[in-house]
């Protein structure tokens, strides 16, 4: 059929269009960083060269500092603190202005919404002042607690909140179902996969946080993989591009995996709220 | 949900509970935190400098921490000051000298320092054109010297020999490199002939001092916060067209700012390449073909023989903190001494390619040999110290100098494409430039 | 929209809001007052001395050619950039919800690339386009050299515009795509059936039915789009061209953080956020009314 023909050349094309650049850091990761710096990469990875990644996780890391496996576990634990926090506190904060009636509900709301995108750069040195205040410069709570404060989840939970019928809510409460019963056992489980859908889209957030953490952790033990990356891409100094390149794959690697785990939920989490 | 986030949170104290135990573990010396830019190799050095000196005493431990690029660190280390956490000590760049000085009591100037900490730190020793730049006008030393280059002619003898040019005597003028780039571009012997890193710095700031033509009244700002720029004169425009000239013939081509075209001169690409110094490392591990390194090359036109060029790098300078105690300026000062040793300048200088920064060094490194060894390498101190410094060539002291770079390259960048004339770009730059000079003068008298 | 049942009690609900409420005004509303009461003054970087200058840094602003040089810019940036990742993502998603063999793998490989960080982007663009190093970029040279011009991209204004739009749409199309086809699904398959039909097929189909039901996840798409290109674009930008060449591609974020971060102007920085903050604070609002409008 000619329909279905043109579907394939449409979407093959675009798979490439993303393949093929991230294939060119995998197979750069493999050859020599001097040929790279040349501009020499060749599209075809040099098998021989994939020591460079038993080089990178087994090395004492970058610049004598962090090894590699640390810095991803800094980065897992950052991620996973962001998606968390910031669901289970957004989640409460929707709960409460979907499903209450309180003084200045509204006010919360848009106090919460107005600031929803008020961008790092503007804010960074005061926060960075508010920070030190609390003592958190240098800490892992500083490296997160920040970055929990944000509206979109709050946003996406009220929508899918608003959405649940009226009906299921007066059944619950019939039972005898208190706020807190009615939360746990009929609106988390009800709306489990937008969470998980927040959960991917939190998780790649935190994951790819960069100008953040370069600030506020001065030290290197707690210095993220993306931090490490465009530190090892240096200034007036040798880029070894090899092992850029692999650390590059490595961090590639967790956030795409839980895209990929996750994303029957994903998908299916951005559409219920909007139904 | 609730309970995995209380997992999550407390792995991560977990986390920083570890690194806790680890620095306090460590508190019977004063510890004392060193932020810098270096990366990679040089980086290396930093770490080995600070083993070094914790090896060498037992009242301080220091720590070296890298904080990104040098704006990045600036940045840092402003915020951090204004937060009461500033570190010891700040690698700053040299063009953030100008807005030290004007920080007041965020830092403690390197005379007080060596003064309170009982250390000499005297400024004699230090080579005339890295002392002029750091030094206050009575002679008195703001910050530390310590990781000094200067702007130099890279070129692949190769390329020289292919275009039926000596490799062993590259062009000292610019009428001379004129007729060189075109002889190699009739001879296609490359890509490109000519290329060039830092257009201000090199172009035009370089270029300032070693033709003795002023970049900005009051001795290029060191007399006074009300300097004014003054390169848009005739002999800057020449410069300029002369580029935009090569730029059309296709000799030579715009590569972008910073250090952004470095890599296209071990490539193979350009035949010429303007670089740091301290990209001699680089260079000699990553380049397959003869290279040379020379001074850079002057216009007779404008000057018989040229004066000493100026530095580029960073200095090292100690901050204040609320509650930060004698014993830790001690150590600072302590640290600042042992920095200006002989055998550790000429080590960081044999190891990274950045100038020796002390007579002492330098002539520690002859010493060694280390200049028989790797012919070329005292090309930078030697284009630093000849002729005398004058009020041309000490340096710049401007006030928001980066600023001024950009708005200088994003004119030039007009200008090669053909938007404007030199001498329209660089009065347009003058006059923006001014602008941010002012406004940094009112800035700091507020 | 308000829902007729609800839970009695106030001292439970604000203890719910408290925490997110904390964070909105530790982190986010302190910040932003004290950006507004920056704008109002002259600061050394060092923050020793700080005079009160009313709204000269305003006035500075707005007086200033290249400032409102770069509010178009960035105008015309940020549709370029949602209108070429959308339209790429359009026809990917309406296909890859089509019943065609092999649409589950089809979407898992576009899917993916939402996780590649900003960062790594920039850096994979370089080695594409890059004039002298680029996979592309040397032969694209060779290529326009025969036309007697050059791919320089860091000389060459529009071709700077260019790669920045392109990298920085690129790492938005498998965002929208997931929007897409996630919209493409609530749409119940009763509808796309009856229209099969009555004969809709293909571009028609596409035209007179997807299309109206896709509009209202387009319309917020293009609001996201729009903030996105706005401001997360700054990694990527900053990477590749740091605004350059001349200001070419200097968008107003990165021109914030330029006069911040980088020139240690805090005052006309400030001054720049508070516009930003009011730009998007009226996109947002333009964005409720229209759901608003659609829902009722």
């Amino acid at each position: 059929m000619r329909a279905n023909w043109l579907a394939h050349a449409v979407l093959c094309c675009g798979v490439l269009l993303f393949l093929l650049p991230v294939w060119l850091i995998f197979a750069g990761s493999t050859q020599l960083s001097h040929s790279i710096a040349r501009g020499e990469l060749s599209l075809l990875p040099h098998l021989s060269g994939l020591d460079v990644y038993r080089r990178v996780l087994l090395g004492p890391g970058v610049n004598g500092e962090a090894s590699v496996p640390h810095m991803l576990m800094i980065s897992a634990c950052m991620a996973l603190a962001i998606a968390f926090g910031k669901i289970a506190v957004s989640l409460l904060s929707a709960y409460a202005v979907a499903f209450f009636r309180f003084p200045f509900r509204m006010v919360a709301f848009w106090t919460i919404f107005l600031t929803l995108m008020l961008p790092v750069e503007v804010r960074i040195v005061p926060t960075y002042l508010v920070m030190s205040d609390l003592g958190l410069i240098n800490s892992f709570g500083g490296l997160t607690v920040p970055l929990i404060a944000s509206a979109t989840a709050t946003l996406l939970f009220r929508q899918v909140f608003l959405a649940v019928p009226d009906e299921l809510m007066e059944a619950a409460r019939m039972d005898g179902a208190g706020p807190w019963r009615f939360l746990v056992d009929i609106l988390i489980p009800v709306s489990a996969a937008n969470i998980a859908a927040l959960f991917v889209i939190l998780f790649v957030y935190g994951w790819n946080q960069y100008l953040w953490p370069l600030l506020v952790a001065t030290d290197p033990r707690l210095d993220t993989v993306v931090v490490g990356i465009v530190r090892m891409i240096g200034v007036e100094s040798l880029t070894p591009w090899d092992e850029v390149m692999a650390v590059a794959t490595l961090a590639l690697l967790p956030p795409v995996a839980v895209v990929l785990l996750m994303q029957r939920w994903f998908v299916k989490g951005l559409t219920e709220g909007e139904k | 949900m609730k309970r995995r986030e209380v997992i999550a949170a407390s792995a991560g104290l977990a986390v920083s509970g570890l690194f806790g135990t680890r620095s306090s573990a460590q508190s019977a010396r004063t510890p004392i935190v060193w932020w810098h830019a270096m990366t990679a190799a040089n980086a290396e050095q930093v770490n080995r400098v600070a083993a070094d000196f914790n090896a060498s005493q037992d009242r301080a431990e220091i720590t070296a921490v890298y904080k990104g690029t040098y704006p990045d660190l600036l940045n840092a280390t402003i915020a951090a000051f204004r937060a009461g956490q500033a570190p010891h000590v700040a690698q700053i760049f040299e063009v953030g000298t100008g807005s030290m000085l004007a920080a007041g009591k965020a830092v403690k100037q390197n005379w007080q320092l060596a003064q309170e900490a009982g250390v000499t730190i005297d400024p004699a020793q230090f080579v005339p054109a890295v002392r002029g730049y750091y030094s206050l006008p009575d002679g008195r030393l703001a910050s530390m010297p310590f990781n000094s280059s200067t702007a130099v002619m890279w070129y692949n003898k190769d390329a020289f020999a292919a275009a039926g040019l000596d490799p062993e005597q590259p062009p000292a003028t610019w009428p001379g490199l004129v007729s060189a780039c075109a002889q190699l571009k009739a001879k296609n012997a490359i890509e490109v002939p000519m290329m060039t890193s830092w257009p201000s710095w090199i172009q035009f700031e370089q270029y300032s001092a070693i033709h003795d033509l002023p970049f900005a009244t009051e001795a290029d700002g060191f007399n006074g916060l009300g300097a004014e720029l003054v390169f848009n004169s005739p002999a800057h425009a020449r410069h300029l067209q002369r580029l935009m000239d090569m730029s059309r013939d296709g000799t030579f081509r715009y590569g972008g700012r910073g250090d952004a075209p470095e890599n296209l001169f071990p490539a193979g690409t350009a035949a010429i390449m303007f670089e740091s110094s301290g990209n001699r490392g680089l260079y000699s591990r990553t380049s397959k073909f003869r290279w040379g390194e020379a001074m850079l090359p002057f216009d007779p036109a404008v000057i018989a023989a040229p004066n000493n060029a100026i530095i580029g790098g960073a200095s090292l300078w100690a901050m204040t903190a609320p509650n930060r105690t004698a014993e830790e300026y001690r150590a600072v000062g302590a640290l600042m001494a042992f920095i200006a040793e002989p055998d550790q300048v000429a080590l960081w200088h044999q190891k990274t390619g950045y100038i020796p920064t002390t007579e002492a060094g330098y002539e520690l490194s002859r010493q060694q040999g280390w200049y028989e060894q790797n012919p070329g390498a005292d090309i930078p101190i030697r284009q630093l110290t000849r002729g005398h410094v004058t009020d041309n060539s000490r340096g710049l002291r401007l006030g928001r100098l980066p600023e001024i770079r950009t708005i200088l390259e994003e004119e030039i960048e007009r200008a090669l494409q053909g938007e404007q004339t030199a001498q329209a770009a660089l009065d347009r730059a003058v006059e923006r430039g001014n602008k941010v000079l002012r406004d940094f003068q009112r800035s700091v008298r507020a | 929209m308000e829902r007729r049942t609800i839970f009695p009690g106030r001292l439970l609900p604000a203890a719910l809001v408290a925490p997110q409420l904390l964070l909105t005004v530790v982190f986010f509303v302190w910040p932003a007052l004290h950006a507004c009461w920056m704008s109002l003054h002259s600061e050394d970087p060092f923050g020793l001395a700080s005079v009160f200058v009313g709204f000269d840094n305003y006035a500075a602003l707005f007086g200033d050619p290249l400032y409102i040089a770069t509010v178009a810019r960035t105008i015309v940036f940020c549709f370029a950039v949602a209108s070429i990742s959308m339209l790429v993502a359009l026809p990917l998603a309406v296909f890859a919800d089509a019943d065609i063999r092999g649409r589950a793998v089809y979407r898992t490989l576009l899917i993916w690339p939402y996780a590649v960080a900003p960062a790594l982007a920039a850096v994979l663009w370089i080695l594409l386009v890059h004039p002298q190093i680029g996979l592309l970029g040397r032969p694209l040279d060779r290529l326009l050299s025969l036309a007697g011009g050059h791919w320089d991209y860091k000389l060459n204004g529009g071709q700077a515009l260019l790669v920045v739009v392109l990298a920085s749409a690129w790492k938005q199309v498998s965002y929208n795509f997931i929007f897409l086809l996630a919209g493409l699904q609530s749409i119940p398959r009763a509808v796309i059936e009856a229209a099969q039909v009555d004969g809709a097929r293909g571009w028609r189909r596409f035209r007179t039915i997807l299309l109206p039901l896709l509009s209202p996840t387009l319309f917020f798409l293009l609001i996201v789009n729009l903030v996105y290109a706005a401001f997360d674009t700054f990694g990527t930008i900053q990477a590749m061209t740091q605004g350059g060449p001349a200001q070419a591609t200097q968008t107003l974020v990165v021109k914030v953080f330029r006069d911040g971060h980088d020139n240690g102007d805090l005052g006309s920085s400030s001054a720049q956020s508070v516009v930003l903050m009011l730009g998007v604070i009226a996109l947002t609002a333009a964005q409720f009314r229209f759901l608003g409008r659609q829902r009722h």
